[in-house]
């Protein structure tokens, strides 16, 4: 089958392209904000000031970017291999069971800075543990994975019902929750580090998770472009049948894959159980498995490309609450909105704009006739 | 006589609680029959049922509330369908897209329109489709088994529980017996071949998602007109993703489709019912284990367990003619 479309130079694959879908996505947004009866303009203006008008609210941007850093990241592992995993979401949620296993028997007695690293491997082993089933079943007996993952995302959600009603609740309590964690599963606090570039921080939970963030988009990178098991992984999600000819093991390479995702989609519940709440709450995830997904098809499944969508996306969500508050018509629902237009636009349309954009720049290099075709190679 | 009344009125729910995952997973099944996947089964359900409300309670009429459900739905499959077939776009993304997009915009309209907190106003009478009676439902209830039957589990359901009913074999009918139906399940399986046929792959895709698009629309009416006064938020709470186990459970055939709703709902109907009481023989089973029983017993057969599912061949893959 021929390539529907023709070659563009690489900022504006990666740059132009990217930035009209995401322009789209936020026009028609604007159009919903007028059917709501509200200025767009105006709410562009709260949603950026309340993200970024201080030391608080950049906090709070970049507490919520860690979240969508670690989801997007899981989302986009997968995708190098082929793989589309939506069950970022029930990963994640499971991936709190690894952490609260740590938490509630060690945080008597040990400090953070042990209980953090046994707490990362428990959550990344309780995510990549959840995505084994899926993954085995795509390997193994070519079960669709997209569907697998939404059911897993369903039974997660059941269970963690089930764990915190029936199990983890401790006695005589109401509210569905484990109990608060004592000062040695607390993590903590970056907000030293906006205070000394100037910016006052009152309290925000932005902690250490954060830096966790960053240090898996890197390794990721390395992960994906400097190892054997990248190149395995890439070769798997650009031509299965070349991966199968090289001797690659296909069942092999998506369950590692969905590990490596799951992990990622796991260590998330970090951020908010241990950094933020100290204890495990029903529904801790808030959809972030999902803003995964927009995340890293913004990001086009490159670190680089992803920790700014996720810093945009933790805009919108500190910038959103603001915004609530100052235009009541306007709850945190539009960001939900935002996110599907996100995904539409920069996932589902991105080959929309892709052949004018391609026709305004064979017009610019229109003077040196673009690959003139020899008689000689034809044959 | 007390475990035969019992039995009735959980069938009795069985059926109300089966219709929205019938429409719903119906529709999933003309989309998929002509390769275009359709994960955006729950979003364009729950658009539906806003639209549904919201038009019924402005204008006080179920028909008006029904027309806006299938003119939205319809929209959002076009949006579908763009996506996926003109614009070549990975379709799961575009549906994961279309449910998003549903769950804020309706919440974010309806607040804004009717200031109840993301509900729609309330309906009574006109405004809602109210129960049908069949003939002869009140003299018959007296006739022991029979008459039970007839007057509590086949009676007095809404006008679109018949018409969910009735699409089982008219969908049957539509693909297995017409031209059309042919053409739907041939563009699933081999596309190229049905462009060398001559006939247009595009137009016949852009056909089967204005089909999801009614019968969704139809799912949504149902449960804000039918058997809920009003649209609530996030009123699908998921029933577009069992629709579509159960469409994979029936293996994408209309009648075993209808069977693997009536078994979903079923079991929402028993797990409501039982609320925690235990079971003879098996003891206390947890309310979240029945309501997760439809995710799992689709992952178990999806690996393979019992029989196997096959999907449509040219599933997911957006068609692109030679050249």
């Amino acid at each position: 089958m021929s390539a529907p479309y023709a070659k563009l130079p690489g900022w504006a694959d990666y740059g132009l392209i990217p930035l009209i879908n995401l322009i789209v996505a936020f026009a028609v947004a604007g159009i919903v904000v007028l059917l709501v009866g509200e200025n767009p303009l105006r709410a562009a203006v709260i949603l950026v000031e309340g993200a970024f008008g201080g030391g608080q609210n950049i906090a709070y941007t970049l507490f919520y970017a860690t979240n969508f850093i670690f989801t997007g990241l899981a989302v986009a592992v997968a995708f190098h291999c082929g793989l589309f995993n939506i069950g970022g979401e029930g990963q994640a949620y499971v991936g709190g069971l690894g952490v609260v296993a740590v938490a509630l028997t060690l945080d008597g007695t040990f400090p953070w800075w042990v209980n953090f690293p046994l707490a990362i491997l428990g959550s990344a082993l309780a995510g990549a543990l959840w995505a084994l089933i899926p993954a085995f079943l795509q390997a193994k007996r070519g079960s669709h994975i997209v569907i697998t993952t939404i059911m897993f995302n369903f039974i997660a959600a059941s269970l963690m019902v089930y764990l915190l009603v029936d199990v983890l609740k401790p006695a005589g309590s109401m509210a569905p929750q484990t109990r608060t964690f004592l000062e040695g599963a607390h993590l903590p606090k970056l907000n030293w580090m906006l205070d000394a570039i100037g910016l006052p921080v009152r309290s925000a939970p932005l902690n250490v998770s954060f830096l966790l963030a960053l240090v898996a988009a890197f390794v990721v990178w390395l992960i994906i472009w400097r190892t054997r098991l990248g190149y395995e992984i890439r070769t798997q999600g650009h031509s299965p049948k070349a991966a199968r000819y090289a001797g690659i093991g296909e069942a092999r390479i998506i369950i590692i894959t969905m590990m490596i995702s799951g992990a990622l989609a796991g260590m998330m519940a970090l951020n908010p159980i241990m950094g933020d709440q100290h204890r495990l709450q029903l529904d801790f995830v808030t959809g972030a498995g999902f803003v995964g997904i927009a995340v890293a098809l913004m990001g086009r499944s490159h670190p680089a490309g992803i920790v700014p969508a996720a810093i945009l996306f933790g805009m919108l969500y500190q910038g959103g609450a603001e915004l609530a508050f100052e235009m009541p018509a306007i709850s945190r629902d539009m960001i939900v909105i935002i996110q599907g237009l996100v995904i539409l636009f920069a996932g589902a349309l991105e080959n929309l704009f892709r052949p004018t954009v391609q026709s305004i720049f064979a017009s610019f290099t229109s003077t040196t006739p673009a690959v003139p075709a020899t008689p000689g190679e034809r044959a | 006589m007390d475990f035969f009344n019992v039995l009735i009125l959980v069938l009795d729910s069985t059926v109300r609680l089966s219709v929205p995952l019938l429409l719903a997973c119906l529709a999933g099944l003309y989309s998929e029959r002509s390769g275009i996947f359709d994960i955006g089964l729950e979003g364009k359900m729950l658009a539906g049922a806003f639209a549904s409300g919201a038009a019924a309670a402005v204008s006080g009429s179920a028909w008006v509330g029904l027309a806006a459900a299938i003119l939205v739905s319809v929209f959002l499959a076009l949006v579908h369908g763009f996506a996926s077939i003109t614009s070549r776009g990975n379709q799961i993304v575009s549906g994961v897209a279309i449910n998003f997009v549903a769950a804020g915009a309706t919440i974010i309209l309806g607040q804004a329109w009717f200031s109840q907190g993301g509900r729609t106003p309330l309906l009574t009478g006109d405004g809602r489709f109210g129960a049908l009676n069949l003939p002869f439902a009140a003299e018959l209830r007296d006739v022991p088994i029979i008459g039970q039957i007839y007057s509590e589990l086949l009676s007095g359901h809404s006008l679109l529980v018949y018409f969910a009913f009735f699409m089982v074999p008219f969908t049957w009918w539509v693909l297995f017996r017409t031209r059309f139906g042919l053409r739907l399940r041939a563009v699933g399986e081999n596309p190229a071949a049905v462009d060398t046929a001559g006939i247009s792959v595009a137009w016949l895709r852009y056909r089967a998602v204005i089909c999801t698009g009614i019968l969704t629309g139809v799912a949504g009416t149902y449960l804000a007109l039918a058997q809920n006064a009003g649209f609530v938020k996030d009123m699908t709470a998921g029933k577009g993703f069992i629709a579509l186990a159960a469409l994979i459970f029936a293996k994408w055939r209309p009648v075993p489709a209808m069977f693997a709703c009536l078994l979903f709902g079923f079991l929402d109907a028993l797990s409501i019912r039982l609320q925690g009481s235990p079971l003879p023989l098996i003891g206390k089973v947890p309310v979240q284990f029945m309501q997760a029983l439809p995710y799992i017993l689709t992952v178990i057969l999806l690996a393979g367990f019992i029989g196997k599912a096959i999907p449509p061949r040219a599933g997911g893959v957006p068609y692109v003619k030679e050249r």
